[in-house]
């Protein structure tokens, strides 16, 4: 080793030096420097954040797990949303706070998934149909898959500041890629003689894209959406360290404290709810036919209201 | 055929190619200029040829066939009738209009009106009920539900397929399938049918079936039809006129009888080597005049012939001939137009027709 920075043929890189640190501390500054602009932008996703979590701690627990059984025994089947059900009660029984808990990291996962299918979805959409921006997005992507969060947490906070919109943020940069990726592929693999008889008998593209390759590509889109939500649920751990509340959090300060208990708690409730939002994503992305019935309004509790709202207008029929 | 080009065709391509590569323009160039060949240039250009120089017209009702082996470009040839494949040169003109100078609205309203297409593969979207499928056509055009699904249960009772309306396609067997796609082709009552190789995927008794099924509603509806096929003998049963398409050039056009009596080349004489001609030849195309019949065999008893029309085909003449040693007098308005001999007959038979120079001699040797 030299004492003096001479070059080195055979280890070149020691002695050259870009700058690339420096330059991309720069960002921090600019990041700081620019603060006022997002702000507005901030209070909406804020608004949208605190509306939601507002409304599903309103909702009485018991109330809630109606709702969710609901929801799940039309997306995935009764037996399902039984398994559902019973997950859902021993999240609330771990402990007094968690059922409380777990309903604030539902919002900030609601809002970063929402959040996530609106850019995602025209984003999957373009790159299904263009090979070019497929190939630009596609590195994009896999930066935004592993990049530690880490990396762009700090510039982060130093633009937002810390708190649930920062949270999402770096939630939609984790979550994002699968339902893009999924969703292209989807439309990529949508056969193209029933895309070329579309046009034949006169369809606009816009006909093609609503009436053919968006159906076909449901269950791939559904699938990108499902690793999406397991996604954005994994990484409000690492939000938690940029002060968002909920199930992370307990996780991180019973990590603080060395409480195995706490942590176990935390983390058993982020599986459930995982599993939860899991299998009624799936279910969403069968469809009726595979279930059994032909179409989604025949099934679940649907099904029972159509079916008792037609028994009423056969009666009325048989009395006139 | 040429007579036939009139303005009355339906569909007619002028002098068509379709050059497939990133430099088709400087291709077809070249092919302009300096008349390379189909290898040439793809040697030169990195071009592939998919059509060269079609020409061809097809009249009011009538069924026009092409008949070539995979990879002839008779899929290709058949995509610019309806501008799903854009041409290199040349015009396609449907009902006198140049169909490549219409912008995409009116394209549009073209393929859903007038011209329905029948896919090799079917086609059908799976996510749509059997009424879905059919009713696609009009539904992009925008008519009301009621009215498109009424057309739509017409349409699947045409091709006998009630009962199926709320099915969806992958619970019906393949030729059921063919039968939705015909179908979907005929529900929005179009002019002209594209139908490219509807019946290849299916089995051969579904394959008759289904092209009896067809003929019978050809028959019925006389929509302008434009079949795709490399089976001769589905286009000889189908066709009123026959193109036989080879390395993307259409070789020959005619009707069945000419392109089994007088085919073009040696290529064309391969294809319809194995075809019977006793159902195809007619009386007309193997007779003699009775000058040349009486300059080598002598006076004819004619009370003794068996008297044939003209249109009579070989099955027929075979009937007649086989109990009598007298030849066959062919005649139209009770007049004598024409003798069969029996050597006549069975060169017919085997594809071969009367020829003057060689057979007269070998008549006199008799």
């Amino acid at each position: 080793m030299a004492e003096e920075k001479g070059f080195e043929v055979l280890n070149p890189f020691l002695s050259i030096d870009l700058g690339i640190a420096d330059w991309a501390d720069g960002i921090k500054a600019w990041a700081t420097a620019n603060r006022d602009m997002v702000q507005p932008i901030k209070w909406l996703v804020n608004d949208l954040i605190v509306t939601i979590e507002g409304v599903m701690q309103a909702i009485p627990p018991v109330a809630m797990l109606g709702i969710i059984l609901l929801i799940a025994w039309q997306a995935a089947g009764f037996r399902m949303a039984i398994f559902i059900s019973m997950c859902l009660i021993l999240l609330g029984l771990s402990d007094p706070n968690a059922w409380s808990l777990a309903m604030t990291t539902l919002a900030i996962v609601a809002t970063s998934v929402v959040l996530c299918v609106i850019f995602g979805l025209p984003l999957g959409l373009l790159a299904g149909k263009s090979d070019r921006f497929e190939i630009a997005i596609r590195p994009v992507l896999d930066t935004m898959q592993t990049i530690p969060a880490f990396v762009y947490l700090v510039p982060v906070v130093m633009l937002i500041g810390i708190g649930n919109v920062s949270g999402v943020i770096v939630t939609i940069v984790f979550a994002l890629p699968p339902i893009i990726r999924l969703t292209s592929l989807g439309i990529r693999q949508v056969n193209a003689s029933v895309v070329e008889a579309a046009r034949a008998f006169g369809a606009s593209p816009r006909q093609i894209l609503l009436k053919v390759e968006l159906p076909l590509a449901t269950p791939s889109i559904m699938a990108g959406l499902n690793q999406t939500i397991m996604m954005a649920l994994s990484v409000v751990v690492i939000a938690s360290l940029i002060a968002v509340k909920g199930l992370g959090n307990e996780v991180l300060r019973a990590m603080g404290r060395l409480d195995a208990g706490k942590a176990i708690v935390g983390g058993f409730g982020i599986v459930i709810l995982a599993i939860v939002l899991d299998r009624i994503t799936q279910g969403l992305g069968r469809t009726g036919r595979e279930r059994g019935h032909r179409h989604w309004w025949q099934g679940g509790p649907v099904g029972w209201i159509v079916r008792i709202g037609q028994k009423f207008k056969s009666k009325d029929v048989a009395t006139d | 055929m040429n007579a036939e080009t009139t303005n009355d065709s339906v569909i007619e391509c002028r002098g068509l190619w379709k050059i497939f590569g990133s430099r088709a323009e400087d291709a077809m160039q070249a092919v302009m200029q300096r008349g390379l060949s189909k290898d040439e240039i793809r040697d030169q250009f990195g071009a592939v040829v998919g059509v060269q120089d079609a020409s061809f017209a097809v009249g009011h009702g009538e069924i026009f066939c092409i008949m070539g082996l995979s990879g002839s470009g008779k899929s290709t040839l058949i995509r610019h009738v309806n501008r799903l494949i854009e041409p290199t040169y040349g015009e396609v003109l449907i009902e006198g209009q140049d169909i490549n100078s219409l912008n995409e609205t009116d394209l549009r309203a073209l393929r859903s009106t007038k011209i329905g297409m029948v896919f090799q593969n079917m086609a059908l979207m799976p996510h749509r009920t059997v009424r879905d499928n059919v009713a696609f056509a009009q539904e992009v055009r925008g008519v009301s539900k009621d009215e498109r699904y009424e057309t739509a249960d017409k349409a699947i009772a045409t091709v006998e397929l009630g009962g199926w309306e709320d099915r969806y396609p992958d619970e019906l067997s393949g030729g059921m399938q063919q039968r939705v796609g015909l179908a979907r082709a005929i529900a929005a009552d179009p002019h002209i049918l594209l139908m490219d190789e509807p019946f290849s995927a299916l089995d051969p008794l579904i394959r008759r079936q289904l092209q009896d099924q067809f003929m019978e509603l050809a028959a019925e509806m006389r929509k302008t039809t434009l079949f795709i096929t490399h089976d001769l003998d589905e286009a000889i049963r189908i066709g009123d006129r026959i193109a036989i398409m080879k390395d993307g050039a259409l070789v020959q056009i005619g009707t069945p009888e000419e392109i089994v009596t007088e085919p073009v080349d040696d290529y064309v004489k391969d294809f319809v080597a194995g075809i019977s001609k006793l159902e195809l030849v007619t009386a007309s195309r193997v007779m003699q005049s009775v000058q040349e019949y009486e300059s080598v065999a002598g006076d004819i008893e004619i009370s003794e012939c068996p008297v044939a029309a003209p249109d009579d085909n070989l099955d027929a003449l075979v009937d007649m001939s086989v109990d009598t040693n007298h030849p066959i007098v062919v005649s139209s308005d009770n007049q004598i137009v024409g003798i069969v001999t029996k050597r006549a007959l069975l060169r017919g038979i085997q594809g071969r027709l009367y020829d003057a120079e060689t057979d007269s001699a070998s008549v006199a040797g008799n």
